[in-house]
């Protein structure tokens, strides 16, 4: 490998990961809100989710990419110049974080639905029982209760949410796959670069799921082994 | 007091003059079309072991989670150590708790055990005892802790202070779910049939708890199957039928001289 490419690789593969974590915890913060607007809100705040929802895994993600990344950089600069400030630069890595972010937020808005509903709702009733107030009960009960059917489909949304961040590529923003392209583009050594991005990739998924598993293995710490019960 | 006497009191206990606990008036609870209770009164005295039994659809579970507003009353008056809870119409015309911080305060000190013991699964049976005096009462951790321990010792549970509620059998779980509610120093215990998702061989250990502690003077109202049970610990019984008191007095007078057509036909049928 040419000097110095396997700098910038992994240079672009932090990005990545940074991209992967901002938007994943965006995402988090979006779906928690969303599932229990889902769940809990009234009649027009689930109208408004069952929109953003539907509309945001109806299209394709590379075209909400180009959307919000463009759109998104024009309005605001639009709104800017209107209120009479000058235009400013949106930062790759926030739009990113953001387009993603809020791509995010709808699968988790529904994987975290879905979660909260599987919780014996017994449970939610004791804390209600014993004068829990909202924020108490979410989070000393509810949280930790839906977790444990909420981290198999919130653990799919991180690992694609790392490949995702190959996305921005096509809008300029350099992670490991715009890294990648410019360091084989300029070495022509393609196949060596693209198996290095690969393996970035892989090494990156494997780690997770090792992180994940553990998260995962504690949080069904209250739960008899499913083996037991075939 | 003679049980004739007993019957005619409203308030149906004998005046000692302790300070009345809970006191339920004219009760009225709706699911849309179908009026569960139609004007349900209730008093139970500090001291006082409250029996609520009923057939099937009588409405006597649904009376018990009104005293804390777990379903919230259609119409009626609750009060709860001289403390009205204060109600109000919500936006689509239900009856709601005016006062969510006052609801919680009287929630805080009403110990419930329902049906399904209802623990919280990721907690052990320690972390289930401390969890709302240290979390809601504001009781410091050690404090609690220790408190806790001498609660699952009393429970018969020590040993088990660090299983999760999913490994133990439905007995155990009900007797630390007891202990929960004994954790927050309750007012008044409130009983939801305790022993009716047990297998039969279970029954025992969890009413030989309940016996002990309506023994010792604890406050409570308790929704329950078991007559024999009833008749040995209540100070007070109440057969509710389709949603209103029939009969109500002293556990002699409505087990052994019951009046109403209805009660008789019930006991003999769950006798």
């Amino acid at each position: 490998m040419a000097p110095g490419w396997g700098g910038t690789l992994l240079v672009g593969l932090l990005h990545s990961i940074e991209i992967a974590i901002g938007a994943t915890c965006l995402g988090l913060m979006i779906g928690t809100a969303g599932a229990f607007g889902k769940l809990y809100g009234g009649p027009v705040t689930r109208d408004l989710l069952a929109v953003y929802t539907t509309v945001v895994r109806a299209v394709p993600e590379l075209v909400l990419i180009l959307l919000l990344y463009y759109a998104g950089t024009d309005l605001i600069n639009q709104v800017l110049t209107a209120i009479g400030y000058s235009r400013v630069d949106i930062s790759g890595l926030a739009a990113g974080i953001f387009v993603l972010g809020f791509v995010q937020g709808a699968y988790s808005t529904e994987v975290i639905r879905g979660a909260i509903l599987a919780i014996p709702q017994g449970q939610i009733e004791a804390a209600r029982a014993y004068g829990m107030s909202p924020g108490l009960m979410l989070r000393r009960i509810t949280v930790p209760a839906m977790l444990p059917f909420a981290l198999p489909g919130l653990a799919n949304l991180w690992l694609i949410a790392t490949k995702d961040t190959a996305l921005l590529a096509v809008v300029g923003f350099f992670e490991l796959t715009l890294a990648t392209r410019q360091a084989a583009g300029v070495t022509k050594a393609y196949l060596l670069f693209y198996l290095a991005a690969g393996a970035l990739y892989l090494a990156l998924s494997l780690f997770s799921n090792l992180i994940i598993g553990r998260v995962e293995a504690w949080s069904r710490r209250g739960m008899p082994s499913v083996r037991e019960a075939r | 007091m003679s049980a004739a006497a007993a019957a005619a009191d409203q308030s149906g206990e004998a005046q000692n003059g302790a300070a009345e606990a809970i006191h339920v008036e004219n009760l009225h609870k709706k699911f849309g079309q179908l009026h569960v209770l139609k004007g349900v009164s209730l008093s139970a005295r500090d001291g006082e072991v409250v029996a609520i039994i009923g057939g099937s659809g009588s409405g006597k579970s649904t009376l018990l989670r009104c005293i804390n507003c777990l379903e919230n009353p259609t119409s009626g008056i609750i009060r709860v150590n001289g403390e009205e809870i204060k109600l109000k119409a919500d936006s689509h015309g239900h009856t709601v708790p005016a006062d969510r911080r006052q609801i919680e305060r009287i929630r805080s000190r009403l110990g419930m055990v329902f049906q399904n013991f209802n623990l919280w699964s990721h907690m052990t049976l320690i972390e289930n005892v401390i969890e709302v005096p240290v979390h809601v009462l504001g009781v410091k951790r050690d404090d609690a802790i220790a408190q806790a321990e001498k609660l699952l010792t009393r429970v018969g549970l020590a040993e088990k202070r660090d299983v999760y509620p999913a490994f133990l059998s439905g007995g155990q779980q009900q007797r630390a779910a007891i202990a929960r509610a004994l954790a927050i120093n309750p007012r008044v215990m409130l009983f939801d049939e305790p022993t009716s998702a047990l297998d039969p061989e279970l029954v025992g250990e969890v009413l030989k708890v309940i016996g002990d502690l309506a023994r010792e003077g604890r406050t409570m109202v308790l929704v329950t199957h078991e007559m024999k049970f009833a008749r040995e610990v209540a100070t007070h019984v109440v057969y509710l039928y389709n949603g209103l008191v029939e009969e109500e007095g002293p556990p002699e007078q409505l087990f052994g001289a019951p009046k109403s057509e209805r009660l008789k036909q019930f006991l003999r049928n769950v006798g």
